[in-house]
């Protein structure tokens, strides 16, 4: 019998280009297995071909020693392999015990067994150490207790192998201490688990292994007690240390008065205290971890979320927003985090798309003016090289990057002061990426501001002029661009404890 | 850009099904029933008379339905307009007071609608619901079920039997209000406000819409569109009576629906709804013509209108792949 529960041999996986790269990965029993790297590493990837989300195009999959055939998550579950996903999946308005024996009710005489199966979800819970009543409705736990009713419910389909991807991240400390708790019990049982995190400091708290991915290859993988944070960030950018985009020094006048101040903004319990400037011409991000609160200040001043104190300030003046209206009067643009769901009306036209912010202001009396509202599209089109048969085609039928750019249009369409982007580049393909990254930076030149969120240092290291750095709701760093050597510096402001 | 004329021409077929449907159906009819009398000038005309009130109320209905709502009041609210204005008619013999009344009074049963929706985040099938249950029971209430009979041949004649030549003022309305809705649905901000809002509403929020809005001016316009149908059926019918436009909700939705409005919002025609309305018109009267018992009328138009509907989204899946 192997010593590995579950091996993965030269996994290879491209989607238009490659992804994964003849990849090996391998989980002993009962361990805790670091999955580690940058955005777009492959980790992810991996993980699907592992669950059964998406076939590998070469490499085999053995599960203790003996090849098998994973196609869909029903094959990856009959193998005990289930995956505890970043959005919980389950059902918010049904109990606990009926979540976990959903599918697999237990009946009397054709009859649920409500009164087994809440006895029975009871034990798998007091067994794992969970404390909730199994009657208790979804809905009304919080996001760290329905993580563990997610990983209660795979243990009591007798998974083996659990994965965790960043389970972290919308946790508060006592509920993380919990889960890892947690964690160290399936271990004791045999429990083997695959963690994906950013956080380097769980990972060398909880794990035994770890495998760090660069670019769909294996850039490392040993025992976690041989690294430390150092090691790990460098094989994480490899020799490739931010060169992806290059660094242009911009001019801007940093003498000039302030186009945003935001002074003292509270946004919720964690958000209480956030300040900072902008210039015109000013390129600034934001850096930190999932749930650090990045996309919490952009959507403040935008109006979507509620602003609980503090004031925000436009070329000096206080502005009062309340609402979305409010915020693009006062001269903002949001370009959101999540381009389907926020950005888009998928079912749309390219053209009805560009033209919604400012169709009020397209009207030739009471009527909109559909010739300029052509014009105007078909410039965006050229102007931001969009991929597209013409403005009147489904934006569904775009690729990302030309979905995005489409997004950015609409916005630069109205002519904001300040454009704030959340995770602009995210599911957009390299040579897009590129093209969005040198937009922002022409929108900057004209002498507008720009809030730049992104998870990839990379990025913001290649276009910022000045780097915030959040953690846990507060800002703990301001960097100027110039003082940052290497992209080591800003892994390291983001892991940053306390 | 030559490419994106090119674009426009692609024929969507969920759109455009509606008039296929129509031609066909009216061409079936024409060689079964013609020597029945169908293709008379006199029956086709009817048949635009007895589609007018649904055909107005379907034109804001597909306002509502775009908007990915739903307004199961206007039956009931043509009915309590009726009731009014006759009472109105009865009591002061003033056309404009009754007209401006009956009018404000739908209105307001949407502003209700649309706060429900909105304020109270009801969905809008249960607060409309409910709504018409008050709405015909006060219908009934007022006058304890009595009918109200109008004296004032002014407006019988303007609102319901007069003919400007051989054109009945109803149909002459119906055009009216279709001019109107073409234009807001098509060619204003508000008729964009409206399909991005049901199209997806936390996008249009983004893009600084104010959805809420939008949704609730929807049902205003259902409600005030929905009173002028109970003002017609007055005029039609010479009186005010509760019963009025009984089922007319699930007509409008029918119109609307086969159309080309999706019932999930984002897409939608108000021509369509015309097309929807008339060709439920043409099947009624051609049943009545066929002999049909109104057993089996009820049964037959049921069975075409899942039929339509069916077909149209056999079209639109086809063209999703």
């Amino acid at each position: 019998m192997s010593e590995f529960v579950l091996e993965m041999k030269g996994i290879e996986k491209a989607f238009a280009v490659p992804v994964l790269k003849g990849v090996d990965f391998s989980l002993k029993a009962g361990e805790v297995h670091a999955l580690v790297g940058g955005n777009g590493a492959g980790k992810s990837t991996l993980m699907k071909i592992m669950t059964g989300v998406y076939s590998k195009d070469a490499g085999d999959i053995l599960i203790n020693g003996e090849a098998v055939s994973i196609q869909s998550i029903h094959d990856a579950g009959k193998y005990g392999i289930a995956m505890i996903f970043q959005e919980l999946s389950l059902i918010q308005t049904m109990s606990v015990a009926e979540n976990i024996f959903l599918g697999e009710e237990v009946t009397k005489n054709g009859l649920r067994d409500t009164a087994y199966m809440n006895r029975r979800a009871k034990e798998v819970l007091d067994n794992l150490g969970i404390n909730v009543d199994p009657g208790t409705v979804v809905s009304s736990l919080s996001v760290g207790m329905s993580q563990m009713v997610e990983i209660a419910k795979a243990v009591s389909k007798n998974a083996k192998i659990l994965v965790l991807d960043e389970p972290t991240a919308s946790l508060s400390d006592s509920e993380t201490e919990h889960l890892f708790k947690l964690i160290a019990d399936l271990k004791e049982k045999g429990v083997s688990m695959v963690y994906i995190s950013h956080r380097m400091n769980e990972i060398l708290k909880i794990a035994d292994s770890i495998t760090i991915l660069r670019d769909g290859v294996i850039a490392h993988t040993g025992s976690v007690k041989d690294i430390d944070l150092d090691k790990i960030i460098m094989h994480m950018l490899g020799d490739n240390r931010g060169n992806r985009f290059h660094w242009v020094e911009r001019e801007y006048n940093k003498e000039a008065p302030d186009l945003l101040t935001v002074e003292h903004m509270k946004i919720n319990d964690k958000l209480t205290d956030i300040s900072f400037s902008l210039k015109p011409g000013e390129i600034l991000g934001f850096a930190g971890l999932m749930g650090s609160g990045r996309t919490e200040i952009l959507e403040t001043l935008f109006g979507i979320r509620k602003m609980l104190g503090g004031t925000v300030k436009i070329n000096g003046a206080p502005v009062s927003i309340r609402n979305t209206r409010d915020s693009i009067k006062s001269g903002f643009a949001l370009i959101p985090e999540d381009r389907r769901k926020q950005g888009l009306v998928l079912i749309h036209s390219v053209k009805e798309n560009a033209i919604l912010p400012k169709i009020t202001k397209l009207t030739r009396g009471i009527l909109v003016d559909e010739k300029t509202a052509d014009h105007m599209v078909e410039e965006n089109v050229r102007n931001l090289g969009v991929v597209t048969d013409g403005i009147h085609k489904r934006i569904n039928l775009l690729s990302g990057g030309n979905q995005q750019k489409i997004v950015v249009a609409k916005w630069l369409n109205m002519q904001p002061e300040i454009i704030m982007l959340d995770e602009p580049t995210a599911g957009v393909d390299i040579g897009a990426k590129a093209e969005i990254i040198e937009l922002i930076r022409r929108v900057a030149d004209e002498g507008k501001g720009v809030l730049f969120v992104s998870s990839e240092l990379t990025e913001l290291m290649a276009i910022c002029d000045r780097i915030i750095v959040l953690y846990d709701g507060r800002i703990i760093r301001s960097l100027s661009r110039k003082d940052i050597k290497a992209e080591e510096e800003l892994q390291y402001a983001i892991q940053q404890d306390k | 850009m030559p490419s994106s004329r090119t674009n426009k021409k692609e024929i969507q077929w969920d759109k455009y099904m509606v008039y296929f449907i129509f031609v066909g159906v009216f061409i079936v009819f024409a060689i079964a029933l013609g020597s029945k009398g169908f293709l008379n000038a006199n029956n086709l005309i009817n048949i635009l008379r007895q589609t007018a009130v649904i055909s107005i109320i379907a034109v804001a209905g597909t306002f509502v339905m775009a908007a990915g709502q739903i307004d199961l009041t206007v039956g009931a609210v043509a009915a309590m307009t009726a009731m009014i204005v006759s009472l109105i008619l009865e009591k002061t013999n003033s056309i404009i007071l009754a007209l401006a009344v009956g009018v404000v009074f739908g209105a307001l049963i949407g502003l209700v609608n649309g706060v429900l929706v909105t304020r109270f985040g009801l969905p809008a099938f249960l607060a409309t619901m409910g709504m018409m249950q008050m709405i015909r029971g006060s219908a009934m209430w007022i006058t304890d079920t009595a009918a109200v009979p109008i004296s004032n041949e002014t407006f019988c004649q303007i609102f319901g039997i007069g003919s400007v030549g051989p054109v009945p003022v109803l149909v002459i309305w119906t055009i009216l209000f279709y001019i109107i809705g073409i234009i807001l649905f098509n060619k204003t901000p508000f008729g964009r406000h409206i399909l991005a809002t049901g199209g997806n509403e936390t996008s249009a929020g983004y893009s600084g819409i104010n959805t809420m809005k939008v949704k609730i001016t929807a049902f205003i316009m259902s409600g005030a569109f929905a009173a002028f149908g109970g003002i017609l059926y007055a005029g039609r019918l010479q009186a005010g009576r509760y019963s009025y436009g009984d089922g007319d909700e699930m007509s409008v939705i029918a119109a609307v629906v086969i159309g080309g409005t999706s019932m999930s919002g984002g897409t939608g025609s108000v021509i369509g709804a015309l097309f929807g309305s008339i060709l439920m018109g043409m099947i009624n009267n051609a049943l009545i013509l066929a002999n049909l018992s109104s057993a089996q009328q009820t049964v037959v138009k049921g069975a075409i209108i899942v039929l339509s509907v069916a077909v149209s989204n056999i079209a639109q899946k086809k063209k999703k792949n």
